[in-house]
């Protein structure tokens, strides 16, 4: 009877307060831990992380202007067999372009030679448009298109019609918000691994 | 009824409300006396619910989860399984009725405006599962590992990428891998076998429920628990059984037929509830000329391709589908139904169909100048449908509602 009333008192309200609190508290601090393993499961396995080595290429019998697919993780890779006078026009396209210098993203070989590879004459870019993900198709040709009047050449994507330059960057006004992502790699004479840097293996 | 059967039975009734519940929410729940077609189709989602459930525990025992034998296994259904084509097409067919059903009877709340207290909830709900809906439908894309399969996946996933800062490291979580491969594959097949059906049929359970604590609603916009008769119940009203589940049961029939001369005649649907391109497998090196969702999802793709941004058309997707769970609360006007309603909420209300309708069609063809333009007015016109409505609906004068049913 007296236990009864007792549970009423202000001292005991404010204890089972304080202890609900405590309860609460270490619930939710056990409740995140064990999130933890499930949120985690998610991420790439160890088998996952494990296929993707580095893929090798032949690009000497390349003509020039041709565009080859290379698959490195499942993924396309463009490489493209530029003519001088090719790289010499880039210059012209500079004012179309979102960003000619790839300031927006993590450039690996910034500067270094006009096709933004390692190469003087090939270009090597991840085929996976920085928009939706769609692979985006090669026009080489400088003639007007239904996207484009005045095409200089270039690869456009078929999904939501962004385009890109010879060497892949990204022109203005599209949905793609960045140049096309250049996929470390290192040529041994002809030979072309995409997937790692020289020596890093 | 035997002695010895009605004995089982009371001993049963006794211990789960089986007459109880059948009563309270079958054969003596008051529905109101005067509806129309338009309220059918909860109904029909109802049984749309059940054709998926079912003819998915079916294909399961065909399918396979993985990268290499997902295609396979699709093809192995439909080809070496006896009636396995049938089954299939009864699950691809009853996604595409889904739809259809589920946006007929969310015009119906449109319309009506089913959404006014006090069934906001209701409403809310409904959404919630329309949402689920969604992701269920494409995950469940996504299994045969077509060239549709895979290059709609990679679009849809690619969107998580638009997400300032965690977006990248978030695609590879949500794929398991690099690209859209086998992890990817089990995961949204346990998703869309598992997880996502139990979260849908608790969230029809909870419409319905939420749904017979207020009674439902009619095409005039009548409130019918204002007049009660001695037992409390409304006297517009009348019980399910007898007088509806006759209604019901036509309205079911007819809906089996339409279901069936499509399954059998068109399951491709014209390749809106099919396409083409996903009868090949998944090719991760070559995207098909032409992308384009399922006619369900076309409106909220022309919206994202309307938007020359890629976090842009995301938020404005987000925001297409967000701006309806509202609804409830941007409606101002006194007369619930489209009927007493004044004529800003009738011309709103047709601009709306007649845009939507563009920018279902706008969804599924490949883009030019024009259809980029069209697409950006649908847009516009969606959004002010919506925002505008607290203004017209308020503004305008509705003609009064009647007591009475
Ligand atoms: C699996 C999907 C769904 C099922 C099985 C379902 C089922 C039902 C059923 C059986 C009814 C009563 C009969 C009728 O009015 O048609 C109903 C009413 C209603 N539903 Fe749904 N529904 C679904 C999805 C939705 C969605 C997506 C919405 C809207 C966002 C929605 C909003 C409503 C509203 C507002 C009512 C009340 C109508 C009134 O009483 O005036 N439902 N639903
Ligand atoms: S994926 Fe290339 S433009 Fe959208």
């Amino acid at each position: 009877m007296d236990e009864t009333i007792d549970l009423m008192e202000d001292t005991t309200t404010t204890r089972r307060k304080v202890l609900i609190g405590m309860t609460a508290g270490v619930g939710a601090v056990g409740a995140s831990f064990a999130v933890v393993p499930f949120i985690a499961s998610w991420n790439p396995s160890a088998k996952a992380k494990a296929v993707g080595g580095p893929v090798k290429v032949d690009v000497s019998k390349m003509q020039v202007g041709q565009k080859i697919q290379v698959s490195w993780r499942k993924q396309p890779v463009f490489v493209i067999r530029h003519s001088k006078e090719a790289l010499a026009n880039l210059v012209q396209v500079e004012s179309k372009l979102d960003d000619p210098s790839s300031m927006k993203i993590d450039e690996p070989y910034r500067g270094a030679n006009a096709t933004r590879s390692t190469s003087t004459e090939y270009t090597v870019i991840a085929g996976v448009c920085t928009h939706l993900g769609c692979a985006p198709k090669y026009y080489p040709e400088m003639e007007s298109q239904p996207w484009d009047e005045s095409w200089v050449g270039g690869f456009f994507c078929p999904c939501h019609g962004s385009m890109f330059d010879i060497v892949g960057r990204v022109f203005k006004g599209v949905p793609a918000p960045t140049n096309l992502k250049v996929p470390p790699h290192y040529f041994d004479g002809s030979i072309l691994t995409i997937g790692e840097e020289r020596g890093t293996a | 009824m035997t002695q010895k059967a009605s004995g089982v039975f009371n001993w049963l009734n006794h211990r789960l409300p089986i007459v109880n519940t059948y009563e309270r929410h079958l054969s003596k729940h008051p529905v109101p006396k005067k509806v129309n077609f338009w309220y059918m189709f909860g109904a029909l989602a109802s049984v749309v619910l059940i054709i998926q459930i079912v003819s998915g525990i079916w294909l399961m025992f065909g399918y396979e989860n993985t990268e290499e034998g997902a295609f396979a296994s699709v093809e192995y259904i439909m080809r070496d399984i006896e009636y396995g084509w049938i089954i299939r097409y009864m699950h691809t067919t009853g996604a595409s009725m889904f739809f259809a059903v589920v946006y007929l009877h969310m015009f119906r709340g449109l319309l009506y405006g089913s959404y006014h207290k006090p069934r906001e909830l209701v409403w809310v709900f409904g959404m919630t599962i329309y949402l689920v809906m969604m992701a269920e439908g494409f995950l469940g894309y996504v299994l045969p590992y077509g060239q549709m399969s895979y290059w709609g996946a990679q679009v849809i996933i690619s969107l998580f990428g638009a997400i300032p800062y965690i977006g990248e490291s978030l695609e590879i979580w949500v794929r398991g891998d690099y690209y859209i491969s086998g992890a990817t594959i089990s995961r949204f097949f346990a998703l869309h076998v598992v997880a996502l059906p139990l979260i849908l049929i608790a969230l029809v359970f909870m419409h319905l429920v939420a749904l017979h604590e207020v009674g439902a609603g009619n095409p005039e916009g009548v409130d019918i628990e204002k007049h009660l008769d001695e037992n409390g119940v409304p006297l517009d009203s009348v019980p399910f059984f007898p007088y509806k589940v006759l209604n019901a049961l036509v309205a079911i029939g007819i809906f089996g037929i339409v279901f069936s001369i499509i399954m059998f005649f068109f399951p491709e649907g014209g390749g809106y509830m099919l396409e083409l391109a996903n009868f090949e497998e998944a090719n991760p090196l070559s995207t098909p000329e032409h992308i384009a969702p399922v006619w369900y999802y076309s409106p909220y793709y022309a919206m994202l391709r309307a938007v020359p941004d890629k976090l842009g058309g995301l938020v404005v997707m987000g925001a297409a589908i967000a701006i309806l769970f509202v609804v409830p609360w941007l409606d101002r006007s006194k007369a619930a139904s489209i009927r007493y309603k004044g004529v800003l909420s009738k011309i709103a209300m047709t601009i709306f169909v007649i845009s939507w309708i563009m920018l279902a069609w706008l969804g599924t063809v490949p883009v030019t100048a024009l259809r980029t333009t069209l697409s950006i007015i649908g847009t516009i016109i969606y959004f002010s449908f919506f925002l505008l409505m607290p203004i017209y609906t308020s503004i305008e004068t509705s003609k009064p509602v009647p007591e009475r049913l």
